[in-house]
C-alpha cells in the first residue's frame, strides 16, 4: 500500500517534469537552423512555394499555438514527420528503438556480470594485487572514450583477425526473424530460429562490450566500496566468527546488504548507456536510436530531433522511477518521502 | 520604563512531513511576557525544549513570532520594517551557545569582528581597525592572533570571540542563549566574570537563557522559569532560590547540590518526561508530572500572577 | 594536507598528468615538430617513425603535432565550460538552498527537467540548434552541466544555513546578499569545486565526443574527437591515426580524475 502510494506520488511528480522537458525540446528544437519547408522544396524552390508550404505546415503560427499543437500530438501519438526519412517520427522511433534497448540491455547485462564479482572481489582481497588491478582496470574504464575504444576494437576484431562483424545487426543474407519485441536475439529465440539468434548474437558482442567498458568501471567501484563498508559491519564479523565458509558470507549475508547503493547507479548507467548510445552506434552503425539521432541533426530534420530527444528523456525518468521503487521495496527501512 | 517589554509573545511552528500529510503546530513559545530593566540580568531557566531559546530569536526577530508584542526603550519591535530593524539591530545583540558553530570557519577573527561595523558603516578602515584591536585587548585576546582562524582558538577564546563582536556595535541589551554550557566548569567562570565585568563597564543588559541553575543563580538579577512555551515563576533570584513558589520550581531547585552537608533537603523527582510542544497537556501544561496536582489542574490554565511582593507564579494552588 | 595528497600514488600521478597537459597546451609551439594544419600531400599516411612520431593522417598531417595543439582546445573547452557552469550553479544552488520555498521549487523543478536528459543527449540537442561549432559544444556543455553544481550546492547550503554563525550575521543586520556571498558560499563550495575538478575531465570527454559525431570542432581543427572521427576513412590503413589521439583523450581524462579524486580524499572526510 504504501509503495503504491509512493509510485503514484512518483508519478504525479513526474508531470511537471514531462511538461518543462517537452517545453525545453520544443523550444531547442526550434531553434534548429534552417528552414524545414526550404529542405523538403530543395534548391529549385520558389519563394511563393515555400511560403505556402509553410503555411500548410503551420510554421508562421505563434510559437505557443505550435508548441500546442505539438502536445495534442503527443497524446495522439503523433510526433510530426520526419523531413528527412518523410516518415512519421513515431513510426521511425518504433523501428529504431528495439535496437538500442537491445544494445543497452545487453552492455547491462556485461555490466552487472562482469562489475558485481569484479567489485567483491577487489573489496575481498582490499589492496592485495586482484584489488590493485581491478581498480586500475576501473579507472580505465571510467576514463575510457567508448567510442574511441569501439574504433579500437573494429581495427582488431573486424580488420586485421576478422572474426567479429563490426556493423549492423545481422549477417547478409540473414533475414530478421519474425517481428515480437524487435529485440533479434529474442525474437529469434522465441520463434526459435537459431541462424537468426546467432548471427543477431555476434553482431551485438563489440558494440555490447564498447557500450560496457564504461559502466563495468562505475558498477565495480560502488560495488567495491559498497562492499568494504558492509565487509566492515559488526554482523558479518559475527558470521566469520561463527565460521561460515568465506563465500556465503561474502556473497550470502554482504553483497545482500551491499547491493542497495549498486541498484541506484545501475539506472544511472542505464541512462548513461542510453547516452553513450549515440556514439557507440555511430561507429558500429547500429541501426538505433543514437545512429537515428544523429542523421536527424545532420539533416536538421526537427520534429526527429525532438522526438528521439523526448522518448529518451522518457525512458531516463521512467527507469529512474522503476529503480527508486525496487529500493524502496527491498529496504524496509526506507520511508517513503 | 524597562528595557525590553515582551507581552504575550507567541511562537509556533508549523511542522509538516512532506505533502499528503498533515500538520501540525509547534507551540514553541505561548504566551510569554517578561521584563528587561537597564543594566541587569534577567535570567531565563528550563529543561531543553521548553523553547527559551525560541523565546531569544523571536525576542531578535530572527524568527518572526506569530504573536505578541516586543517592546524596546518603549517601541514596538515586531511590526519594524528591514531598514528599521537593522537599525535596531545595533542596540540589540546575541551570543550563541556552540562556540565552534557560531563563528565562520573561513573567516579570520579580524574579519569577524570587522563584520558588525562594516554591515553597519562604522568609520572608516582606521577607526574600525582601532575598534578591534580595543575589542580583542578587552577580552584578552592578542592583537597578533587577529588574522588567525577560529580553529586556532580555544572552546573558551572563541566564545570570548563571539561575545565581542555582540559588543562591538555597543549594544544595550544581549541575548545570551546558553553562552557557557558547552565549556569546560572551569572555563565558564571566566567567561562568566568577564560578562558581569562588561555589565558594569557597559551598563549592559542581559537576557541570560540557561538550563543551568547555579549559572542562572550567578549572574542574574531576576529569574524566569519555563515550562512548555509558557513562564510558571517569575521573582528576584533570591526570592526564587530560596522561597520557590511553583512545584515545577521546587523540583528543579531540590536537584541542586547544597553548600552545607549536613542540611536536608527532600530531593523531588519529577515522573515522565516532558510533554511534546505539538500536543501539550490540556489546562495546566505541569500537571502530568506534578505531585500536588488535582482534577482542576487538568481543566484550569493557570495565569501568571503577583503572589508575594514581586513575586509570580502560574499554580491555582498557591 | 598537502602531505596527505602526496602520501597517494595515483594522486601524484594525477597531479603529474595534468601538470604535463597543461605545459603541453602552454608550450605547444615548441613541443610540436610541424605545423598541425599544414598539409603535405607526400607524406600522407605514414606510419610512426622518427620524423612523424605518430605518423601522418590522409592529406599528410603531423599527428603527433596536431595531438599537442588539441591539448589547447581541450584545455580550453574543459576550463570554460566549468567556468561557467561553476559560478551559475554554485549561485543557484545557494539561493535555492538559503532562500527556499518558491524560489528553492522553482530552481530546483528547472534542475530537474535539465538531469531527465543523459547529458549527451541535451548536450548534442543544444550544439544541433546552435549549429556545429566548438564555441557551440561549449555552451551546450555548460547549459546541460550546471544542475549537478546546483544540486551540490544546495544540499550542503541546507546542512549549514541554520549554523550559529548564519544566524549570528542576521543577528548582525547583514543583508542576504551578503550572507549568502560572505557567509553561505565560502563553506559550501568545497564539495561542489572537488566534483568541478573531477568535471574537467569528463567535460573534455563529452566535448570529444560531441565532435566526433560531427557537432563540435570541425575537420581541419586538431580536436581529438574531429580528428578520431576523420580516421574512420582511414583506419584500415592507418591504425595509427585511430589509436594515439583517443590516448591522449584517455591520460587526460584519466589525469583530471585522479587528481579530483585525490582532492576528494583530502578535503571531504565523510569519502575517506
Amino acid at each position: 500500500m504504501d509503495a503504491l502510494r509512493y509510485v503514484f506520488k512518483r508519478i504525479l511528480l513526474m508531470i511537471p517534469i514531462l511538461i518543462g522537458i517537452s517545453i525545453l525540446t520544443f523550444f531547442i528544437s526550434n531553434t534548429i537552423p534552417g528552414d524545414p519547408a526550404r529542405l523538403i522544396l530543395g534548391p529549385k524552390a520558389t519563394p511563393d512555394g515555400i511560403e505556402e508550404l509553410r503555411e500548410e505546415m503551420g510554421l508562421n503560427d505563434p510559437l505557443y499555438v505550435q508548441y500546442g499543437r505539438y502536445v495534442n500530438g503527443i497524446f495522439h501519438g503523433d510526433l510530426g514527420e520526419s523531413t528527412y526519412s518523410q516518415q512519421p517520427v513515431i513510426d521511425d522511433l518504433e523501428r529504431y528503438f528495439p535496437a538500442t534497448l537491445e544494445l543497452t540491455l545487453f552492455a547491462m547485462l556485461i555490466t552487472v556480470l562482469i562489475g558485481i564479482p569484479f567489485g567483491v572481489i577487489s573489496a575481498s582481497k582490499k589492496d592485495k594485487l586482484p584489488d590493485q588491478f581491478t581498480r586500475v582496470f576501473a579507472l580505465l574504464g571510467v576514463a575510457m572514450p567508448a567510442f574511441w575504444l569501439g574504433l579500437l576494437f573494429l581495427l582488431l576484431f573486424y580488420l586485421k583477425l576478422g572474426i567479429l562483424p563490426g556493423s549492423g545487426r545481422l549477417d547478409n543474407g540473414v533475414s530478421p526473424p519474425d517481428m515480437i519485441t524487435g529485440m533479434y536475439t529474442v525474437d529469434a529465440l522465441l520463434t526459435g530460429n537459431m541462424v537468426a539468434f546467432k548471427s543477431a548474437l555476434i553482431h551485438l558482442i563489440l558494440p555490447g562490450i564498447t557500450q560496457a567498458a564504461v559502466t563495468i568501471g562505475m558498477i565495480t567501484r560502488m560495488t567495491r566500496s559498497s562492499m568494504l563498508e558492509v565487509l566492515q559491519s559488526d554482523y558479518i564479523r559475527t558470521a566469520q566468527a561463527k565460521g561460515g565458509s568465506e563465500n556465503r558470507v561474502l556473497y550470502g549475508h554482504a553483497l545482500r546488504n551491499g547491493i542497495m547503493p549498486v541498484i541506484t547507479l545501475l539506472g544511472m548507467t542505464f541512462g548513461h548507456a542510453l547516452g553513450g548510445s549515440v556514439l557507440v552506434e555511430s561507429v558500429f552503425s547500429w541501426p538505433g536510436l543514437g545512429k537515428y539521432a544523429v542523421n536527424a541533426i545532420t539533416y536538421l530534420d526537427f520534429p526527429a530531433v525532438m522526438g528521439v530527444t523526448l522518448l529518451i528523456a522518457l525512458l531516463f525518468i521512467t527507469v529512474n522511477l522503476i529503480i527508486d521503487t525496487m529500493y524502496h521495496l527491498i529496504d524496509p527501512r526506507l520511508k517513503y518521502n | 520604563m524597562p528595557l525590553l517589554e515582551v507581552n504575550n509573545l507567541k511562537q509556533h511552528f508549523i511542522s509538516k512531513k512532506g505533502f499528503l500529510s498533515e500538520k501540525r503546530v509547534v507551540k514553541a513559545v505561548d504566551g510569554v511576557s517578561l521584563k528587561v530593566e537597564k543594566g541587569k540580568t534577567l535570567g531565563v531557566v528550563g529543561e531543553s525544549g521548553c523553547g527559551k531559546s525560541s523565546l531569544g530569536r523571536s525576542i531578535l526577530r530572527l524568527v518572526q513570532p506569530t504573536e505578541g508584542s516586543v517592546k524596546f526603550q518603549g517601541k514596538e519591535v515586531t511590526d519594524l520594517n528591514a531598514l528599521e530593524m537593522k537599525k535596531l539591530r545595533r542596540e540589540m545583540q546575541i551570543v550563541f551557545q556552540d562556540p565552534y558553530a557560531s563563528l565562520n570557519p573561513r573567516s579570520t577573527i579580524r574579519e569577524i569582528l570587522e563584520a558588525p561595523l562594516k554591515i553597519h558603516n562604522v568609520g572608516n578602515k582606521k577607526e574600525r581597525k582601532k575598534v578591534i584591536e580595543e575589542l580583542v585587548e578587552r577580552i584578552g585576546i592578542r592583537k597578533d592572533q587577529l588574522n588567525n582562524y577560529p580553529h586556532e582558538f580555544s572552546g573558551g577564546q572563541r566564545q570570548r570571540i563571539g561575545i565581542a563582536r555582540a559588543l562591538a556595535l555597543n549594544p544595550k541589551l544581549i541575548v545570551a542563549d546558553e553562552p557557557v554550557s558547552a565549556l569546560d566548569v572551569s572555563v565558564q567562570s571566566q567567561v562568566l566574570n568577564l560578562m558581569l565585568e562588561l555589565q558594569q563597564e557597559m551598563d549592559l543588559s542581559y537576557l541570560f537563557i540557561s538550563h543551568d541553575l547555579s549559572v542562572v543563580q550567578h549572574i542574574s538579577d531576576q529569574v524566569a522559569v519555563m515550562y512548555l512555551g509558557k513562564i510558571v515563576e517569575f521573582g528576584d533570584v533570591e526570592r526564587i532560590y530560596n522561597h520557590p513558589m511553583h512545584p515545577y520550581t521546587q523540583a528543579l531547585l531540590s536537584a541542586l547540590p547544597i553548600p552545607d552537608p549536613k542540611q536536608k533537603r527532600e530531593r523531588i523527582i519529577l515522573e515522565g518526561d516532558l510533554p511534546s510542544p505539538i500536543n501539550p497537556p490540556s489546562g495546566c501544561p505541569f500537571h502530568t508530572r506534578c505531585p500536588f496536582a488535582t482534577k482542576e489542574c487538568k481543566e484550569v490554565v493557570p495565569a501568571l500572577e503577583e503572589k508575594t511582593d514581586n513575586h509570580f507564579a502560574a499554580c491555582i494552588h498557591i | 594536507m598537502v602531505r596527505r595528497m602526496i602520501n597517494s600514488p595515483l594522486t601524484i600521478l594525477g597531479l603529474v598528468l595534468v601538470l604535463l597537459i597543461i605545459i603541453t597546451a602552454i608550450f605547444a609551439p615548441v613541443i610540436a615538430t610541424h605545423n598541425p594544419t599544414e598539409v603535405n600531400l607526400l607524406s600522407k599516411l605514414e606510419g610512426p617513425s622518427g620524423e612523424h612520431f605518430f605518423g601522418t593522417d590522409e592529406v599528410g598531417r603531423d599527428i603527433f603535432s596536431r595531438i599537442v595543439y588539441g591539448t589547447r582546445i581541450s584545455l580550453k573547452i574543459g576550463l570554460l565550460v566549468v567556468l561557467i557552469s561553476f559560478p551559475i550553479g554554485t549561485i543557484l544552488g545557494a539561493i535555492a538552498g538559503y532562500i527556499g520555498g518558491r524560489i528553492d521549487q522553482i530552481i530546483m523543478r528547472a534542475t530537474d527537467i535539465f538531469l531527465s536528459f543523459p547529458g549527451i543527449i541535451l548536450a548534442m540537442s543544444i550544439a544541433a540548434a546552435l549549429g556545429p561549432s566548438i564555441e557551440n559544444v561549449l555552451l551546450a556543455l555548460a547549459a546541460t552541466w550546471w544542475p549537478w553544481y546546483t544540486r551540490i550546492v544546495r544540499s550542503s547550503v541546507l546542512s549549514l544555513k541554520n549554523s550559529e554563525f548564519i544566524e549570528a550575521s542576521r543577528a548582525l543586520g547583514a543583508n542576504p546578499f551578503r550572507i549568502l556571498f560572505k557567509e553561505v558560499i565560502p563553506n559550501a563550495i568545497a564539495p561542489a569545486s572537488i566534483q568541478a575538478s573531477l568535471d574537467l575531465g569528463f567535460v573534455i570527454l563529452a566535448a570529444a565526443g560531441l565532435s566526433f559525431i560531427g557537432l563540435g570542432a570541425q575537420p581541419p581543427s586538431p580536436e581529438w574527437g574531429a580528428m578520431l572521427s576523420s580516421s574512420r576513412e582511414i583506419i584500415r590503413d592507418a591504425w595509427w591515426a585511430a589509436t594515439f589521439p583517443g590516448i591522449a583523450i584517455l591520460i587526460t581524462v584519466l589525469g583530471f580524475n585522479l587528481m579530483g579524486d585525490g582532492l576528494r580524499d583530502v578535503l571531504d572526510p565523510k569519502q575517506r
